[in-house]
């Protein structure tokens, strides 16, 4: 049993790094330009994409497509805010809720279009297998995964604190208004922070190319999780996210292996809402 | 031109006009007879919606065209007892949602008029639209759902051609009975792991009641969410429990992910009997040679050609129009539309209670259905078809290879579960 609980934690752990780093890029947009992203379930599943093509096609194994992910879904995420996003940013909040949601079903049945529904997995890349460390069994992908999660976060953080675009896009989260007032050209900010947010779930993509099967829909999964894991990290939280993200993944594997695994979600759900109750802020939000 | 010519010109021209009307009053158009059908062909399992189309879509071809196939209606053109009436399947999206099922078979059957209804797949989403038809009063053939309370219902409008889960969780265990007896291995306990909605969590119903009828342990009984993205906890669950056999219904999305689980913690039962999602065709697609040695209800393998030429002849047609080979998915929805053809062609009309009282009367023979059946009559009360039975395949080398029943199998069942570690 003492092995079983270690494997359920290190289980916990690994899934929940890999939803720390899917949700922060949710995260950076909310808090920046407040509007809910519902397309970023969908940039994750164009990361997987991106990745399962540039192997099938090119032989890029997946740990060298990151970079590519993250500079072309950059690029792509600064296009849709741009023409897309930044037009409704001055409209009713109706129209900022609806048009990402309008974009997330348009790129999903685009990808239906060219691609097929049909599942795809990743055939066997510089990532597999597993390792067997005492009684444990460590998946390699997933590990690679969680130790991206964690330089990718420890990044953002140090970009965020330490350097004046950063202090900048922190500023405009904070008040946008006062950040104008200090010179700060919060639409550039605005299209910047969707950039990254958009390449961050590009590179959570690649890694998730690795043990995870590949189809047009597999983005909603993540979704609904990365909404759960940043209203309960806090609102434009990095940090937040991604201690959040481990809760959750925790939750699930603990709550689905000692209670029933059915339940898994429901108990991932009870705490987001108990903490929520008392601290609608979330856990580091402000 | 003089005037004379020009009459000449003229009445040659009215002539020919007149002909060309007669010709085709004389020819009157062949009426087209709509049948509505309901599938996910968008959303979590789209991949599967769209291969039970393809199946449709040829029935459609043959019931239309002429073909030398011992099939229903297939060698005259459209249904010769009304001049040759074409049929016309108005497809709908269900997008895998139960709600949208029930809409929209409202929507095809008020502003599309269909006569009748075919669909789909998921036993959650028949169940709400077939409560659409036996209310507005229109009948609905099954053939590729099969959660065994749809025909539990009593509804008089509703048929199901295929066999449901009930069939399908008693062979499973006559196959370990069967098995017992041939080899001499012993299994005692079984895990039960299932999805929770509608077609699992019946089939998971099935499999206990059955398990305890046939004298099995249930050592573990495990419900998850189709949905799930991650399955570590339900398989480090059924390692603890060390079941002889695993017995798992399930959708593709999770089919795939409990494999690759499986593979990865090392999950090693004696034998893995699964349900649906094994055999959808992105399965294998997916999961390669990880699939190999699974076994999984079918009421259709490629390799029952050798005793059935119909299904290497249908195979041939299908792969011609879609370039690749049929899967069960395909072939059960196949059958659907021949059976709603074939009851329209005796009623003679497409008055649904006069469709009724023909598909009361059903009575395909063996030699005219795809599967290795006697044939496909209603039962009066439940009108599920009475000779539906299923078969178990095992996925060999990456192909699906019919082992049980014994006498119909063409390659010898491989039992144990060959170990994960020496496989490639």
């Amino acid at each position: 049993m003492p092995d079983q609980l270690l494997q359920q934690l290190v289980d916990g752990l690994l899934i929940g790094l890999m939803y720390s780093l899917v949700a922060i890029g949710l995260t950076l947009i909310w808090g920046v330009m407040n509007i809910v992203n519902f397309a970023h379930g969908e940039f994750l599943m164009l990361g997987m994409f991106t990745s399962f093509w540039l192997f099938t096609l090119y032989g890029i194994d997946p740990i060298f497509s990151i970079p590519i992910c993250f500079v072309g879904m950059f690029i792509m995420g600064t296009l849709i805010y741009r023409f897309i996003v930044s037009k409704v940013m001055k409209g009713p909040m109706l129209a900022q809720l609806v048009v990402t949601f309008g974009v997330s079903i348009f790129i999903s049945n685009l990808a239906v279009f060219f691609w097929t529904p049909d599942f795809r997995l990743l055939p066997a890349t510089m990532l597999q297998g597993t390792w067997q460390v005492g009684g444990i069994t460590l998946s390699v992908p997933k590990v690679a995964a969680s130790v991206g999660s964690i330089i990718a976060s420890v990044c953002v953080l140090i970009f965020m604190t330490r350097t004046i675009t950063g202090k900048a896009i922190l500023a405009t989260e904070m008040d946008r208004d006062a950040a104008l007032l200090m010179g700060i050209n919060t639409e550039r900010i605005n299209s910047l922070s969707f950039g990254i947010g958009t390449a961050l779930v590009g590179v959570a993509g690649a890694f998730l190319s690795t043990y995870y099967y590949i189809y047009p829909q597999v983005g909603g999964l993540f979704g609904t999780i990365a909404f759960c894991v940043v209203a309960l990290g806090g609102f434009g939280s990095i940090e937040g996210a991604f201690i959040a993200g481990i809760l959750v993944g925790l939750a699930q594997t603990l709550g689905g292996f000692f209670f029933d695994p059915s339940y898994k979600y429901a108990i991932v759900f009870s705490i987001y809402l108990i903490t929520i109750w008392i601290r609608p802020k979330g856990l580091l939000g402000w | 031109m003089t005037s004379r010519s020009f009459v000449r010109v003229l009445s040659a021209a009215l002539s020919l006009l007149l002909i060309l009307v007669c010709s085709v009053a004389a020819q009157t158009p062949p009426k087209v007879i709509k049948i509505g059908a309901v599938y996910p062909l968008t959303g979590n399992i789209a991949s599967t919606g769209l291969d039970c189309k393809r199946g449709v879509d040829l029935a459609v071809d043959i019931i239309n065209g002429k073909y030398d196939l011992d099939l229903p209606l297939a060698k005259t053109a459209g249904l010769p007892n009304l001049g040759g009436a074409k049929i016309e399947i108005v497809y709908a999206d269900t997008k895998g949602d139960p709600r949208n099922g029930m809409s929209e078979a409202e929507r095809l059957i008020t502003s599309e008029k269909v006569v009748a209804m075919i669909g789909a797949y998921q036993s959650a989403v028949t169940k709400t639209a077939s409560q659409i038809t036996e209310r507005l009063k229109i009948p609905y053939v099954c053939s590729d759902s099969s959660s065994p309370t749809l025909t539990d219902r009593g509804y008089k409008y509703f048929y199901r051609v295929s066999p449901h889960d009930d069939i399908f969780a008693r062979d499973q265990f006559q196959f370990l009975k069967d098995l017992e007896k041939k080899t001499g291995q012993k299994v005692q306990t079984v895990a039960v792991l299932y999805e929770n909605t509608e077609f699992g969590s019946q089939a998971g119903k099935a499999y206990k009641r059955f398990a305890a009828e046939f004298g099995y342990k249930v050592v573990a009984d495990i419900t998850y969410s189709a949905n799930a993205t991650d399955v570590t906890s339900e398989v480090s669950k059924l390692i603890v429990s060390k079941p002889d056999v695993l017995m798992h219904a399930s959708y593709i999305t999770d089919a795939i992910l409990f494999t690759k689980t499986f593979k990865e913690k090392g999950f090693q039962p004696k034998g893995i009997l699964t349900m649906a999602g094994y055999i959808e065709p992105g399965y294998l697609d997916a999961i390669k040679a990880d699939g190999n040695y699974v076994i999984v209800r079918s009421t259709f393998a490629l390799d029952l050609g050798k005793n059935k030429p119909l299904v290497t002849k249908v195979n041939t047609l299908f792969k011609k129009k879609y370039g690749i080979d049929m899967s069960e998915n395909a072939a059960r929805s196949f059958m659907a539309p021949f059976v709603v053809a074939d009851a329209i062609n005796r009623a003679k009309s497409t008055d649904p209670e006069a469709m009724v009282k023909a598909l009361n009367e059903t009575n395909i023979t063996g030699n005219q259905v795809l599967y290795p059946w006697q044939g496909i009559k209603f039962d009066p009360q439940s009108h599920q078809n009475i000779y539906a039975r299923g078969t178990l395949v095992q996925v060999l080398n990456q192909e699906y290879i019919t082992v049980w029943p014994f006498d119909a199998a063409s390659k010898p069942v491989v039992w144990p579960f060959p170990e994960w570690k020496g496989r490639k």
